[in-house]
């Protein structure tokens, strides 16, 4: 068995050899570095997009004034004063744009990690148990999985009184819609990843099985974890923006979609009033575009093909104009094989 | 020094199409003796059995019926809670066995750790090191934070071998160690295994489908086919003189340079034509039934 | 014998375009006989099957012909498998030239059947096809790999994995090609199965008068089936002698190495086996020195 894996040996032959390239010479890297992405002039981007928004929702706050303080300057458009203009009872939308951004990064962040958490329980731990708890297990992420989202959190937000109706749980209910996809992801994940031999042998050797899961499963499962909890910031992003702007959002934050609900409230669209609803819809979009840069770089990881595809392809170039060139020139090179060649091939 | 003892060994798989369940038997009333220092060659095609015995001796599957008693040399019976520390297994495909994310340290690390076997870090370190050079992986210090993809395939191997015996495996069960590998380096990992047999006493299994490698590094083989043993005796006895037909098929087939141009020879024996009721026993000079053969079947010495 | 060739391969470089170029085949010179099967033995890596794909024109890019001529002496005059366009290309590949992969899983496709597979093959290259022809031919094609005609209706999943091996030989022998390339045809299979239809590959050979490039890592497997072995290391063809003049007086050392690697069936036990002695190869060796270093 030269060549145990099956896939087309030369561009396997190319990659085991690029790779024996790479790895000579170099200091052994730790498991950790295998995880990083390569960077990428696409991931540089969507990381400046996502860390320049994040900064500007950790800090913004504190230098803009206050974003409900009513002035008698309505709707001005942008001027040195107020950089983004003023809405419609004279806030000064920079100001809002600031609060607006941590609030709506808060929920989030809230909401990648529980759903994260939820998905790495009912995914990961169902299938290494396996039989029944597997079966229960992904009985109920099908369930959930079928749940219609959007009109389900309509209906709790709506059920919820608008008094009580906090951050927390807008970013529960948007958790609890939207971990069971990722689950599945991670269930098909470990479904493989535990018939590795690798984690046979470790429990062969009497680990215990948690310690096979966090230490031999997981980090395995890393990368994808990663891009799961990245796709869910996204929607949770985007649904709570949804939810905000028909009014069902957390009743005691601001956040971009409140931004856009109270903009639409005020006529702003029609008034012309671009400064009040471009800038939180930009936001979203470059945030979340910025998130989808960086999850295309995790998927590299997770399909090094992908990778490889890109090393290559300017490799592969080369190679071929050489080879071109060499066909070309041979040709020129008197041969002792007969003329009619085209013609047999014809 | 630990021996195990098979006895009447049955695995039974349930099969389900929609709502049809059909029962596969794996294994078929298998009866094996592991004693120190010798190694008992498992011989078969894929899907005859083989890997089945390996699962249920490192206890990844459960038997339906059957015993296997691991005994250390006084006789007593080794406790559950100790099971993992006698009975370690080689994995056949080295570039799946080590875990890619850890480097080799871990990988011998983790059995020594589990087994009480190091009382501090340095003495762990220091007992890796040591592992690795009785597998011929030097200098070990470059090899032991190296992760698994910067080795060979024969150096994985043996990184899989000292993850086996570092717990102080006394039974080793090794499931076609050498067929992923290239050929030039199979004889010196099969003659590591030997060595380090020599040295600990060990108590191989030896399972693999090359009938001239289980010849030359086991005393005693065993021929699966189809969950049933149909043959079992001395190694030489097997292969030179085998009696089943299905032993026959099996020594034809395989490539041997000292007998060419067999390949255009048709097929001595029919393939349907064979049964696997029955088993020749070299050590007892007789046929037996294969199935019922438990109570006397086990090797004679 | 007939000493007739049909296959030249003249100082052949094959080097993938990394970023320090590796050569992956050296200077590789190669005559291969009409009728003859012609072994490629060597380990992994030592581009035994970047040769044979290069042969075939079918290695891709980081990989790269450096040098060397191809040239196939067909009926109808030789052809310079290197100056061919892309449409020549197309049409010299299976016709006279084919190739059974490794893995017969991966090589056919599992959504379609047998028969579907066949047809295109054949309609790929003789569009005039008539449909009653097509399915002639691929009866015939099946029989004569030993494969039940019914077993045209049946998808590659239903197929055991010998019959998957003996489905993609047919494809193979589809065209009538002058020359296929096999490689490690056998390797995933049982002893039984493997030898089934190494029988086969013999007999069709005799029948039809096609010639084999055969490559394998299992030396002892060649020495059975080929005329003449080609034994490949590091790029290089270090070896290339008649089948059993090679078994008996082994001239480069790594070939008396791989024979020895080999522990016989029948004959005696070596004096290397069980005696520890060689516990590491050669190889690993100068791999350990070259890290210290």
């Amino acid at each position: 068995m030269t060549n145990p894996s099956n896939a087309p040996a030369a561009a396997d032959n190319a990659e085991l050899l690029a790779e024996a390239a790479a790895e000579t010479g170099r200091a052994p890297r730790s498991g950790w570095r295998m995880l990083l992405p390569t960077m990428t002039p696409w991931l540089a981007v969507g990381l400046i997009l996502v860390g320049g928004i994040t900064l500007f929702g950790l800090i913004g706050p504190l230098l803009v004034g206050d974003p409900t303080e009513i002035r008698d300057q309505g709707l001005t458009a942008p001027t040195g004063d107020f950089i983004l203009g003023t809405t419609q009872t004279g806030q000064d939308v920079m100001a809002q744009l600031a609060y607006a951004t941590r609030g709506s990064l808060q929920i989030g962040f809230i909401v990648g990690v529980l759903a994260t958490v939820l998905s790495a329980f009912f995914g990961i731990y169902g299938a290494y148990r396996g039989r029944v708890v597997d079966e229960a297990f992904s009985l109920f992420t099908n369930v959930c999985l079928v749940i219609p989202g959007l009109p389900l959190v309509i209906v709790i937000s709506g059920f919820v009184p608008r008094e009580s109706r906090g951050l927390w749980t807008i970013a529960l209910v948007l958790a609890i819609t939207s971990w069971a996809g990722s689950a599945r992801v991670l269930r098909a994940q470990t479904l493989s990843v535990r018939n590795r031999d690798y984690v046979a042998a470790s429990q062969v050797s009497g680990e215990r099985p948690w310690r096979v899961i966090v230490v031999e499963i997981l980090p395995n499962l890393l990368p994808v974890i990663a891009s799961q909890f990245v796709f869910a910031v996204i929607s949770a992003l985007l649904g709570e923006a949804g939810l905000s702007f028909i009014g069902l959002g957390a009743s005691n934050s601001s956040t971009l979609g409140t931004m856009l609900f109270y903009a639409q409230n005020g006529f702003a669209l029609p008034l012309g009033a671009w400064w009040w609803f471009v800038p939180p819809g930009l936001v979203i979009a470059l945030f979340g575009m910025g998130l989808a840069l960086i999850n295309f770089s995790i998927d590299e990881i997770i399909n090094p093909k992908l990778k490889n595809t890109r090393l290559h392809r300017k490799r592969a170039r080369r190679a071929l104009r050489l080879e071109r060139e060499l066909a070309r020139t041979g040709r020129k090179v008197p041969r002792q094989a007969a003329p009619s060649d085209e013609e047999t091939v014809r | 020094m630990t021996s195990v003892k098979i006895t009447d060994l049955v695995k039974d798989y349930t099969l389900r199409s929609g709502l049809k369940r059909t029962r596969l038997r794996a294994v078929d009333h298998v009866s094996l003796e592991l004693t120190p220092g010798r190694t008992v060659a498992l011989v078969g095609e894929s899907g005859s059995g083989k890997s089945t015995i390996a699962k249920i001796l490192t206890r990844m599957e459960r038997p339906t019926s059957g015993t296997v008693e691991v005994r250390l040399d006084d006789g007593t019976p080794v406790p559950n809670g100790h099971y993992r520390r006698e009975v370690q297994m080689v994995f056949q495909d080295p570039f799946a066995s080590l875990n890619p994310f850890h480097s080799i340290e871990h990988h011998i690390a983790r059995p020594l750790k589990i087994h009480g076997r190091t009382q501090s870090q340095e003495d762990t370190r220091a007992r890796v090191l040591e592992m690795l050079e009785r597998v011929n992986l030097t200098p070990a210090e470059a090899i032991a934070p190296r992760r698994p993809h910067e080795l060979s395939g024969g150096q994985r191997q043996r990184v899989a071998i000292a993850r086996a015996l570092a717990p102080g495996a006394q039974v080793l069960i090794a499931d076609e160690p050498v067929s992923m590998l290239d050929v030039s380096i199979r004889l010196g990992v099969l003659n590591l295994l030997g060595r380090l047999q020599r040295e600990d006493q060990l108590a191989v299994l030896y399972i693999t489908h090359d009938l001239a490698t289980a010849r030359h590094f086991s005393d005693e083989i065993v021929v699966l086919y189809r969950g049933r043993v149909v043959e079992r005796g001395p190694s030489d006895a097997v292969i030179l003189d085998p009696h089943h037909d299905y032993t026959k098929l099996l020594a034809l087939a395989a490539p041997d340079p000292e007998r060419p141009g067999r390949v255009t020879s048709e097929a001595a024996v029919d393939r349907k034509a064979i049964d696997n009721s029955t088993c020749y026993d070299h050590f007892a000079g007789e046929w037996r039934e294969a199935a019922a053969g438990a109570k006397a079947a086990v090797s004679a010495d | 014998m007939t000493a007739e060739p049909v296959l030249t391969v003249e100082d052949l470089t094959v080097v993938y375009e990394t970023e320090e170029p590796i050569t992956a085949v050296k200077h590789a010179d190669l005559t291969l006989h009409r009728g003859e099967i012609l072994g490629l033995a060597g380990e992994s890596g030592c581009g035994k099957t970047t040769l044979a794909y290069a042969v075939n024109r079918l290695h891709r890019p980081p990989a790269r012909i450096a040098s060397g001529r191809i040239i196939f002496h067909g009926d109808q005059g030789d052809i310079d498998i290197l100056a061919l366009e892309d449409a020549g290309l197309r049409a010299f590949r299976w016709e006279r030239l084919s190739m059974v992969f490794q893995g017969a899983m991966n090589a056919l496709n599992p959504v379609t059947t047998v028969r579907a597979q066949l047809k295109d093959t054949l309609l790929a290259h003789r569009p005039r096809m008539s449909r009653k022809e097509i399915r002639e031919r691929s009866e015939d094609v099946l029989t004569r790999v030993g494969v039940d005609p019914r077993r045209l209706g049946s998808y590659p999943h239903e197929l055991s994995g010998g019959m998957r091996q003996r489905v993609m030989i047919a494809m193979a022998m589809l065209l009538e090609p002058q020359i296929m390339i096999m490689d490690e045809p056998t390797t995933a299979l049982d002893v039984v199965v493997q030898r089934d239809i190494l029988r086969e590959i013999v007999r069709l050979r005799d029948e039809l008068d096609f010639a084999v490039i055969f490559i394998t890592h299992d030396l002892p497997l060649l020495l059975e089936i080929s005329d003449r072995i080609a034994v490949m290391l590091e790029g290089e063809i270090v070896e290339l002698e008649a089948a059993d003049r090679l078994y008996r007086d082994a001239q480069h050392p790594y070939t008396r190495k791989l024979l020895g690697s080999f522990p016989s069936l029948s004959g005696e036990r070596g004096a290397f086996i069980r005696t520890g002695i060689d516990e590491t190869s050669a190889d690993e060796i100068s791999e350990t020195a070259e890290e210290r270093a």
